[in-house]
């Protein structure tokens, strides 16, 4: 388990990470999103023990990472930016890794082949593609057989093929009952792979949720209806599961009631509609808006993060969970 | 190609304690290719150098100045063992340099940390482990040059390991190199970037010391005996350039150098972001 407590890092003016707080759960596959910049690697760079926090901190089964005996045995890492010596071979690389801690020779060779490097083994790391790379990094990540996994975008550079085999590993790995920090700035990816998502943005916390709720909550399909008698029309659909919201041009986006439903609806009042369109919101989309308003709206001023994540709401979302103003999210 | 191995490997036990440590950067060590240049290019240069400085002053024995010839049978020993180190030391320079930085300038300082985030113990682990080989070849080096300089010279000059400090003088070199080796890692661990970090030992190395010569009277002749490299090097002095610093002060001063450039170096490596 990961506990990130009140996290801050700051270089010099820039906020990086503001006063984050949240818990990653084992046997699971957490997400972490946020647009780039958004704070992750420095998040997880945090957590490792590798930069300092400000103020705050991140615990580790309730340690430091710094305080762990064997940490390749107890975490492994999967970091954004290279982090290999091109002029040593893949093998010399994960060797000298595992010699740290003891962990045996034949290990090394286990993890290449686990990862589809055997081949290139002996091959120093400068001619390796960014895949290779990448699938070098989860080799290191897997050498001690980690509980615990943290994992800065690791399809990045990978090949189709090689997508659908770390997203099968990382269910396999949370299957186990390891945990599992994955993060990602595709939302789409994340929502086939993770079971749990935090999103940030800013370097502040904006969802902590399950992807399931989240998906039940950003990816609906809505309705625009534009009508001179907006607040007739709206009158005619309220009901338990139809939410509506006015947008600022006095058109209505709806929830819960398809495009045929509402022209019947109205047809049958006699109202006119100017505009009767069905609007597809992607998830990617969803995310988008989720962590553009943020940006925009929560700029200046410090509102706490989970009052954030509480407020975060795109067009569609229901009027009466709409604890910002009206407008806001846009 | 495929998920289905990672269950019940063996991954073994153990902590991450300072022999394994040991180990680990040794393997780093041996496994990069300007490792092994940079001890070429020493061995080389000791020996080449040795041998063509020693084996020209033969050759120009008739035309040399007669209190130069006098100098030369009075003291060999700097002559033998300086020609062929001044330009050698370079190497160590630069590899202990590299073996900082090279950290840095690749990103492996973050597998690396991840892996012993006790940072102390790893810098400590690095230190031995480079500056072991830099002292034993260094001193194989100083006894192969100083040998080989008698040989080359034994028409026109005597000397003997058995005379009075020349056995100092000829251990000393070693334990030099081995000093400034761990001087250069210092200073890469400080600046992080290669090209920063070598010039920085070269012009602590080879330019200040001409530098201070630009300074008044007495002034310039106690800096320069204190400037690092120059105190170092006394130990390979049979008899003391001048009298500010012993043979031993001279080494002590290098060595409080050396020490206090890793201190700082050890406090900013706990301080900063990886």
């Amino acid at each position: 388990m990961i506990e990130v407590k009140d996290l801050v890092k700051r270089y010099g003016d820039t906020t990086a990470v503001d006063h984050l707080s949240f818990t990653v759960e084992p046997g699971r596959i957490t997400g972490f999103l946020g647009p780039n910049g958004a704070g992750k690697s420095t998040t997880m760079r945090l957590i490792l023990g590798l930069d300092r926090p400000t103020s705050g901190g991140a615990l580790i089964d309730g340690k430091r990472y710094r305080e762990l005996p064997d940490p390749l045995r107890y975490v492994g890492a999967l970091l954004e930016a290279r982090a290999v010596h091109p002029g040593r071979t893949a093998f010399n690389h994960l060797l000298y890794l595992a010699q740290t801690q003891g962990v045996p020779r034949a290990r090394v060779n286990e993890v290449l082949e686990l990862v589809g490097l055997s081949g290139v083994a002996k091959k120093r790391t400068k001619g390796f593609s960014l895949g290779m790379g990448q699938r070098l990094g989860i080799a290191a990540a897997l050498l001690g057989d980690p509980k615990l996994l943290i994992l800065d975008e690791p399809v990045n550079g990978l090949d189709p093929e090689g997508i659908v085999w770390i997203r099968n590993l990382l269910k396999q790995l949370a299957a186990e009952g390891r945990t599992v920090f994955v993060s990602s700035h595709l939302m789409n990816e994340m929502a086939v792979t993770a079971d749990h998502v935090i999103v940030i943005g800013r370097g502040r916390l904006i969802a902590d949720t399950s992807m399931n709720d989240f998906i039940a909550r950003y990816s609906d399909n809505m309705v625009l209806v534009r009508s001179p008698q907006a607040e007739q029309l709206a009158e005619a659909l309220r009901g338990d599961t139809v939410t509506i919201t006015a947008r600022q041009d006095g058109a209505l986006l709806v929830s819960g009631a398809g495009a045929p439903a509402i022209g019947e609806a109205a047809a049958a009042r006699g109202i006119v509609l100017h505009e009767l369109s069905p609007q597809q919101t992607s998830l990617e989309a969803a995310f988008m808006e989720l962590t553009k308003s943020d940006v925009q709206f929560h700029a200046p001023d410090a509102v706490p993060a989970r009052d954030a994540s509480q407020g975060a709401n795109v067009d569609g979302a229901t009027p009466k969970d709409d604890s910002v103003p009206e407008g806001s999210a846009r | 190609m495929s998920g289905g191995t990672i269950t019940r490997p063996t991954v073994g036990t153990g902590h991450a304690n300072f022999g394994r440590l040991l180990t680990a950067e040794w393997t780093k060590l041996r496994t990069v290719r300007s490792t092994v240049w940079s001890f070429a290019i020493l061995i080389v240069a000791v020996i080449g150098f040795t041998s063509l400085f020693t084996f020209l002053t033969v050759q120009q024995w008739s035309q040399m100045k007669p209190e130069d010839q006098a100098q030369a049978q009075l003291d060999p020993v700097p002559q033998i063992l300086g020609s062929g180190l001044f330009l050698g030391q370079l190497a160590i320079c630069v590899l202990g340099v590299l073996v900082a930085t090279s950290e840095y300038s690749t990103g492996m300082i973050r597998s690396t940390l991840l892996a012993s985030p006790h940072r102390l113990r790893t810098l400590a682990a690095k230190c031995v482990v480079f500056t072991t080989p830099v002292f034993v070849i260094g001193e194989a080096l100083a006894f192969a040059s100083y040998f080989l300089g008698k040989q080359i010279l034994s028409s026109k000059v005597h000397t003997s390991l058995s005379d009075p400090y020349v056995m100092r003088a000829v251990i000393g070199s070693g334990l030099y190199l081995a000093v400034l080796g761990l001087f250069a890692l210092a200073v890469g661990q400080l600046i992080r970037h290669t090209a920063g970090a070598i010039t920085t030992v070269i012009a602590l190395v080879l330019v200040l010391v001409p530098l201070t010569g630009l300074l008044p009277g007495s002034i310039g002749k106690h800096v320069s005996a204190y400037l690092p490299t120059n105190a170092g090097q006394q130990i390979m002095q049979i008899y003391p350039k001048d009298q500010i610093l012993t043979a031993w002060q001279g080494f002590g001063v290098f060595g409080l150098w050396t020490a206090a450039l890793l201190a700082l170096a050890a406090w900013f490596l706990v301080r900063r972001d990886a």
